[in-house]
């Protein structure tokens, strides 16, 4: 069976062509965020160890690792992934496990074990880069006196107008729960009840028919300047890119964000698995952490980066720290996406997300 | 004819120069003109066996057999298989299991059983896990102490869910991606009715490619029309023009339908400025089905106009002349001559469009918004997302099942001969 899926899996990917012998191949979501990798963790890489570093794109998911992994034709030596699918992989066996004793203590003498946040360095074949989260925001020049808490992106009558929504149960479900007002801390547990999960789903009905879906991450920028809605939910990190980048009037409400990781993961397999762990342990160390957050608004993964933080690369004067899901102001109401509780429970709620959308 | 040929006048068989009978002479020589002809393609056909139908083959295999769960728990199976479904398992299925567990865990396979399990059972996954890590300490009786570290371990639905897991050859996936679930007691039944999703996306991809091929018909023929019968020159510019977006990117042709149709778009725009829609209740035209069959309807076009025009070129001009001749009117020269003689090119053009759309996927994924997706759009979410590949492979063979029902059924009501593609 093993064979079958091998030859069947290679002649596939035979017309995918062969990548070019590299140093290290580097793999990230494209635009904005892997130029601030580059700038941050390829450049002094190379810059230190003479390997060079081919950076590729991808769109997210797991599948062309666990195509090359079946296929026993690795070609990627690193990739950079969501929490969940870091887990996913680990499960799957589509990732080697990382030694956590490579990684480097903070700048500031902290081991490595405790500079990590807390709860963020927990998957055995992954290591934490950056906080991103799923915010919601308006645009300010349309709506003057604008949205405050997360109750009110659910309040049609205070703020009429059409909302944008990703098109997943993660985070919506979430964020529903807690402008239906449940604290934080009890989000998941009210979750884990099928009670809790008719009660997100009404809550989410009532903004329904005014949702417009979105699925890829540039989009919400888009829809908020074309008018196409009032508020909608995003990553941060894209907000931020249209306000600072391009000038536009959007605001961030920081209310009841739901944090999420990114995460380095090292293919089964990889042809250059030394170099990649090298690359691991060089990039998440303080100050290259430090570094990306002066490129984009995402949150290092370790405390003593914090202190670090700058400006804005290309524009001076623009303090990146209050710009963070982890600065103090904007962390006040926050919830972790919790891997395990979509782990178990994404098989299912995927289908009723998606049959309560064609209802 | 036939007995005249194969007998001489003595009534024997006739024969060659060399004295072998005619027959098998003439057998002999189309069998080898045959091996060339198969040497010739034999390159093509053992590149679309290796690059395509193998894998298909393979994949489809998927759908059917997953030994995930057999293949690396090595004491439950057995056990598993035996039990009954329904009565409390056995502190003997208790003690199999932690001894599973120990052993998935040295081979860091645990992940991959739990992640099969939790299909079935949502909440497996993290249950097998933790018990994984504990298992090496308990001692027995097993039962309790399993029962200690997760109360999960006496819902007897786990356990039903992993005696389907550890089923290789299983009809699961099938009956999940028909909304049934295959039940450890072997029964199939249906899946809740809040999770029931896949029917109605079939049912809905049906009715989406159906519309299509109609407009595309409707709008296609008197198109084809005119290209089949204005002057050369005329019909030539009218031709470049229907083959000019058939050569842009699909993505440029759908985004363009987003910049037009869009609530802040041209046509919305356009709607405003005439009074025919007001400004704060904008036309909704796209992230709907209406956006997904606008946009599918014009990127399918020419797949129709095509085969239309090339069987409108060969219909003889003297066909409609002599009708009118007769004294036929304008309408019974188009419907009884005309129009029987364009079926050809309808039933080409009506199948082509119909089958591209049937599995069509990167304008419903871009346009389609909540109501306007298809079943490719569910398959490609198993491929990337939930990785459940072997659910993808049933929702793929039940659609290529049903293609080929529709095209047998198009064979015994039209006639698969009766198609002309040029």
């Amino acid at each position: 069976m093993k064979l079958w899926i091998a030859i069947g899996a290679a002649s596939a990917m035979a017309l995918a062509g062969a990548a070019k012998a590299e140093d290290l191949t580097v793999v990230s979501w494209g635009g904005a965020y892997t130029k601030s990798q580059v700038e941050a963790y390829h450049k002094p890489f190379t810059a230190e160890t003479g390997k060079t570093i081919v950076s590729e794109d991808y769109n997210g998911g797991l599948a062309e690792i666990k195509a090359q992994v079946e296929a026993g034709n690795v070609k990627w030596d690193l990739v950079d992934v969501e929490l969940s699918d870091a887990v996913r992989a680990c499960d799957e066996g589509l990732a080697e496990t990382i030694d956590k004793s490579i990684l480097p203590a903070g700048a500031d003498g902290t081991p490595a074990a405790s500079d990590f946040i807390a709860g963020t360095n927990d998957v055995e074949c992954a290591v934490p880069t950056i906080i991103w989260s799923t915010i919601y925001a308006y645009d300010s020049s349309k709506m003057s006196d604008g949205p405050k808490s997360i109750a009110d992106f659910f309040d049609l009558e205070k703020f009429p107008g059409k909302r944008g929504l990703r098109k997943s149960p993660k985070a919506n479900l979430e964020m529903a729960l807690m402008a239906d007002g449940v604290a934080a801390d009890e989000v998941y547990d009210v979750l884990g009840t099928s009670e809790g999960v008719d009660r997100a789903f009404a809550k989410l009905d009532s903004i329904k028919s005014e949702v417009v879906w979105w699925e890829a991450g540039a989009q919400p920028p888009q829809l908020l300047a074309d008018g196409e809605v009032a508020m909608t939910t995003a990553y941060n990190g894209r907000i931020f890119n249209a306000v600072a980048a391009e000038d536009k009037p959007f605001n961030i409400v920081w209310d009841g964000q739901v944090w999420d990781l990114d995460l380095w993961i090292i293919p089964k397999g990889a042809p250059n698995k030394q170099a990649a762990l090298d690359f691991v342990a060089f990039s998440t160390a303080t100050e290259q952490l430090a570094g990306q957050a002066s490129w984009i608004s995402y949150g290092p993964a370790r405390k003593s980066s914090v202190d670090l933080i700058g400006d804005y690369a290309t524009k001076p004067g623009l303090a990146m720290g209050p710009q963070m899901p982890t600065a103090p102001a904007n962390f006040e109401n926050a919830l972790q996406n919790d891997f395990e509780f979509w782990a178990d429970n994404q098989d299912e709620l995927n289908e009723r997300f998606n049959t309560w959308l064609a209802n | 004819m036939a007995t005249t040929m194969d007998q001489d006048a003595a009534g024997g068989p006739l024969k060659t120069a060399d004295g072998t009978p005619l027959k098998r002479k003439l057998a002999q020589a189309m069998f080898v003109s045959r091996m060339r002809a198969l040497g010739l393609v034999a390159p093509l056909l053992a590149f679309v066996l290796a690059a395509f139908i193998l894998p298909v083959i393979i994949f489809m295999f998927r759908g059917i057999y997953d030994d995930t769960y057999a293949s690396r728990m090595p004491n439950t199976p057995a056990l598993l298989a035996e039990w009954d479904g329904v009565s409390e398992p056995t502190e003997e299925m208790y003690a199999a299991l932690v001894k599973d567990l120990i052993h998935a865990r040295e081979t860091k396979e645990i992940g991959r059983v739990a992640t099969r399990v939790n299909r079935e059972f949502s909440g497996a996954r993290s249950t097998f896990t933790r018990s994984a890590r504990r298992a090496q300490r308990l001692e027995a009786p097993f039962k309790e102490a399993l029962i200690g570290v997760n109360d999960r371990w006496a819902d007897i639905q786990l356990w039903q869910g992993m005696k389907v897991a550890a089923q290789s050859l299983t009809p699961a996936f099938y009956a999940a991606a028909l909304d049934h679930k295959y039940t450890g007691t072997g029964e199939i039944i249906a899946q809740d009715e809040e999770r029931q999703i896949h029917v109605r996306l079939f049912l809905r991809t049906l009715e989406i490619s159906f519309v299509v091929t109609l407009a595309t018909l409707l709008l296609g023929y008197p198109i084809a029309y005119l290209l089949a019968t204005l002057p050369l020159r005329t019909s030539n510019l009218l031709l470049i023009l229907v083959l000019l977006p058939f050569w842009t990117s699909i993505l440029v042709r759908t985004t363009a339908w987003i910049a037009m149709l869009q609530s802040q778009g041209v046509l919305n725009d356009m709607l405003v400025f005439i009074g025919i829609a007001p400004d704060d209740a904008r036309w909704s035209m796209i992230y709907n089905k209406t956006g997904t069959l606008i946009a599918m309807t014009h990127i399918l076009l020419p797949f129709m106009i095509l085969p239309l025009y090339s069987v409108m070129k060969t219909i003889p001009p003297s066909y409609v002349r002599a009708a009118k001749s007769l004294g036929a009117t304008n309408w019974t020269t188009f419907w009884r001559v005309y129009f029987p003689n364009t079926i050809p090119g309808i039933g080409a053009g009506a199948l082509l469009v119909f089958i591209l759309a049937i599995g069509y996927y990167i304008t419903p994924a871009l346009v389609g918004g909540e109501n306007g997706q298809m079943i490719s759009n569910f398959i490609d979410f198993h491929m990337r997302r939930s990785l459940n590949w072997s659910l993808a492979a049933a929702l793929g063979g039940t659609l290529l099942i049903f293609v080929l029902f529709l095209y047998w059924l198009y064979d015994r009501i039209v006639g698969i001969d009766n198609m002309k593609l040029g």
